[in-house]
């Protein structure tokens, strides 16, 4: 690969941008460069993160899916539930459940995305709404605090890589669950490049008809991004309240647009067929880096909204330049 | 002698009630080059999607090798070596050409993992058993039209093909590039593969082919040895009738001032030095090859190109046009070379889009009058003789040919005085391109239009332009009277130039 192809991959773009503005946000605040803050940047990577990967993978298959956040809940609490309900104390097979929820309902957008032939966004725009409707309605509201949440979850989510003691006495960790961030960028990245089935999610995110003429199973490819991006969810949404240690069915509301923001950035066309694993984990810290840093900066944090809209509008706007540079 | 690779007998299929194929047969010979031409509707695509199991026939019989065939699936097909290159080359254009030479291959050995070292090996054969050179690393949406055929063609050769069928094949490509396709084509017959060359481009056919069958309204309408055929034949098979001939003629109007007259026009890097003059009723041909300016001229004609050097004149008054507000209101009207693309909405109804350019003037106090709307576009869709049931129908319900027709009747309701067309009968085919030439005239002889017609196709402009003005490099270099010349001489006169 020559230096200018290089340059031209969106990856590589991505990631002077992120070591620009580090090198920018270290200037004005110092304490950026504190390993506390770095860690603490990790730990706010994962479930954005994992979220993101399966969003990626629907984004190159030419969906759309804007319903993952409901999911993750949905899933989290009824496993929540049921852990309260028998008493079950363990991690594997509750981490195992709320995936399987996840997987569920993603594969009712996906019936709805193939057999109806619905528009993703709205498919998802009502499946998120549906499912985030009946939670609140019918299966409850209360939050789940700390004295409540199930310890097994606490103390897997508290595990920690290694730990340090700042200058000021304050304890920082990098937490072990970026290994399973990691694991799943792994093994989502080796399925996007080197098995038929990430293929196939390429080559329907590219001209579908054309893939269903060439001999992809189009139905199967769809049940699998959706189903995909479901599961990740459902994982991430006990992750996402065993690391917080409370689980609110309110939560992670509003979610979707800073993952797709994070997937956009990173490369992947809105317009299906084009997106990368390294190219996304480097959208999702660009993403994060940003809005933890204007807390730091006490910038308040509704102007986190704002910079995340223009993040969308930009990122989407320099991608979808590029695809009609390549459609002329 | 061996039997034919494939014969159809009396095939037979209906759509809805519609007779799309009816008792037609067809045999193909190995190692033939067999032309099958039609108009669109004629029933050509539904055969090649029989041909290759897409479609399963309700009569008649299919024979490959001899053999008779049920109930022929496409996976069938491919098993007995039919490959089909689609119009549109149903590649991808995200993916690199290696991997879309591949991938078939890849599904067909049912594998699970990608092993790009073999990808890369597979499209290397690929390519070298076409003989010709491809960036395999490419994306194939960088691949320009001629790029992306070449490797469906290899995409389809690999699977071991008998019969490669190829649909309009030519549309997108330029005259050398069909050269060069037609080279491999050769290339490929020499290997003992037929090819089935659907097409509705008499002179490509006759050079390349050996037999042609002719369809019309899925009906069998002649065939026989290629060499047997002239253009008029084709065109008599083809439309049922025969196709006028007859050269345009100017009688010369009574105006006292040129329609259009341009003096000193330049856009720097595109044209300068355009001079001309056009009297109403005049069809001027312009001739050129790509990049000789003449598309530029005429959207700079249609106030596309701002701050233009030079003078325009309409009816002897002087004009400024720049912007596209000005030309059409000064009564300019341009029917683009890509009317899908450029101009029409296709999912729009046939009314709305006749009356795209003119609500303004429908409009009475910015209320639109929704009577005297439709009464205008049915007007018009009569005029055109646009074949539709009714004008709320979208367009893209529409053939090529009516699909055109409604873009000039587009522009004719905005009272346009004169009118611009960049390839008027491109994908269009010969019964209606025989009507639009026809309704051009008319219009240019009865409401004193002054035409400016840019085509690649000579014979059009031989026929129904009184003079043709040759564009090269953004210079008018020659100015031909059509009465005083032949569609050879014109043709050798752009050879020549290129």
């Amino acid at each position: 690969m020559t230096a200018t192809s290089l340059l031209r991959r969106p990856e590589t773009v991505i990631f002077l941008v992120i070591v620009m503005a580090m090198l920018a946000i270290g200037l004005v605040n110092p304490a950026f460069w504190q390993l506390g803050n770095m860690f603490s940047l990790v730990r706010a990577n994962i479930v954005t993160g994992i979220m993101a990967l399966g969003v990626l993978t629907v984004m190159i298959s030419g969906g759309i899916d804007v319903s993952f956040p409901a999911f993750a809940m949905m899933a989290m609490y009824l496993t929540l539930l049921w852990m309260f309900a028998t008493g079950y104390s363990g991690v594997a097979l509750p981490f195992g459940m709320a995936t399987a929820i996840g997987i569920g309902l993603g594969a009712l957008n996906a019936f709805f995305v193939h057999s109806v032939r619905m528009i993703p966004l709205i498919v998802t725009l009502g499946t998120g709404a549906l499912v985030r409707g009946f939670l609140l309605g019918v299966i409850g509201t209360s939050t789940i605090n700390i004295d409540r949440m199930p310890t097994p979850l606490i103390d897997f989510a508290r595990i920690d890589l290694l730990s340090t003691t700042g200058p000021d006495g304050g304890h920082a960790g990098l937490t072990a669950m970026v290994l399973i961030y990691l694991g799943f960028a792994l093994l989502v990245h080796l399925m996007l490049r080197h098995t038929m089935i990430g293929r196939s999610v390429f080559a329907m995110g590219g001209d579908p008809e054309a893939a269903r003429r060439v001999g992809f199973n189009i139905r199967r490819t769809t049940f699998f991004v959706y189903c995909l991006a479901g599961g990740l969810a459902g994982f991430t949404g006990l992750l996402h309240v065993s690391m917080i240690w409370l689980a609110n069915p309110h939560d992670l509301a509003g979610m979707e647009l800073d993952v797709i923001a994070a997937v956009v950035l990173g490369g992947a066309s809105i317009f299906g067929g084009r997106g990368s694993v390294l190219g996304t984990m480097f959208g999702v810290f660009m993403l994060v880096m940003v809005n933890n840093s204007l807390i730091i900066m006490h910038i308040s944090t509704t102007w986190q909204r704002v910079v995340v809209g223009v993040i969308v509008i930009a990122a989407t706007a320099v991608t979808a330049w590029r695809d009609r540079k390549r459609i002329a | 002698m061996p039997p034919p690779l494939l014969e159809l007998r009396h095939i037979g299929k209906n759509f809805a009630g519609v007779r799309a194929l009816d008792d037609l047969s067809l045999t193909i010979e190995p190692g033939e080059i067999h032309c099958l031409a039609g108009e669109n509707g004629s029933g050509k695509s539904t055969l090649i999607k029989v041909i290759s199991g897409v479609v399963v026939p309700d009569q008649g019989e299919m024979l490959f090798d001899g053999e008779a065939i049920r109930a022929l699936t496409p996976v069938r097909a491919i098993a007995c070596g039919v490959q089909v290159i689609f119009q549109d080359f149903s590649l991808f254009g995200n993916l690199t050409v290696a991997e879309n030479l591949a991938l078939s291959n890849e599904l067909r050995d049912r594998r699970r993992f990608v092993s790009w070292r073999r990808v890369r090996a597979v499209a290397t054969r690929a390519v070298a058993r076409l003989g010709v050179d491809l960036d395999l690393d490419a994306n194939v949406d960088r691949l320009p039209a001629s790029g992306r055929q070449l490797v469906a063609i290899a995409r389809a050769l690999m699977s071991d093909a008998r019969l490669l069928i190829m649909d309009e094949p030519t549309t997108a490509l330029t005259r050398k590039e069909v050269e060069t396709l037609f080279r491999i084509v050769r290339d490929i017959q020499a290997r003992g593969i037929s090819v089935l060359f659907v097409s509705h481009k008499m002179r490509e056919m006759l050079e390349i082919s050996e037999q042609i069958t002719v369809i019309r309204n899925g009906r069998h309408a002649a065939s026989g040895k290629t060499a047997d055929f002239d253009e008029a034949g084709i065109t008599r098979a083809m439309t049922g009738h025969d196709v006028g001939d007859v050269p345009y003629v100017w009688r010369g109007g009574s105006a006292a001032a040129p329609r259009l007259e341009v003096r000193g026009l330049a856009v720097p890097g595109r044209f300068r030095d355009i001079a001309l003059t056009v009297q109403p009723g005049e069809i001027l041909g312009i001739a050129g090859l790509l990049g000789s300016g003449r598309t530029d001229f005429a959207l700079t004609l249609f106030g596309m190109h701002p701050g233009y050097g030079g003078k325009i004149a309409i009816d002897g008054v002087p004009v400024r046009l720049d912007t596209v507000q000005d030309a059409i209101g000064r009564g300019i009207a341009y029917v683009p070379e890509d009317r899908l693309t450029e101009g029409l909405f296709l999912s729009q109804s046939i009314d709305r889009n006749l009356l795209a350019s003119c609500f303004r003037r429908l409009a009475a106090h910015g209320m639109l009058n929704r009577r005297r709307m439709r009464a205008a576009a049915a007007l018009m869709i009569d005029a055109m003789r646009i074949v539709t049931p009714a004008g709320e129908r979208p367009v893209m319900e529409l053939s090529g040919g009516n699909q055109q027709r409604v873009m000039m009747g587009r522009w004719l309701m905005t009272a346009a005085r004169i009118l611009i067309l960049n390839g008027p009968t491109v994908g269009v085919d010969v019964g209606s391109k025989a009507g639009i030439h026809a309704k051009l005239r008319e219009l240019a002889q009865e409401q004193e239009l002054a035409i400016l017609m840019i085509s690649d196709d000579v014979p059009e402009l031989v026929q129904n332009c009184n003079r043709i003005l040759v564009m090269h490099r953004g210079l008018i270099v020659d100015e031909i009277a059509a009465s005083k010349t032949t569609e050879a001489a014109v043709s050798e006169r752009l050879r020549l130039l290129a």
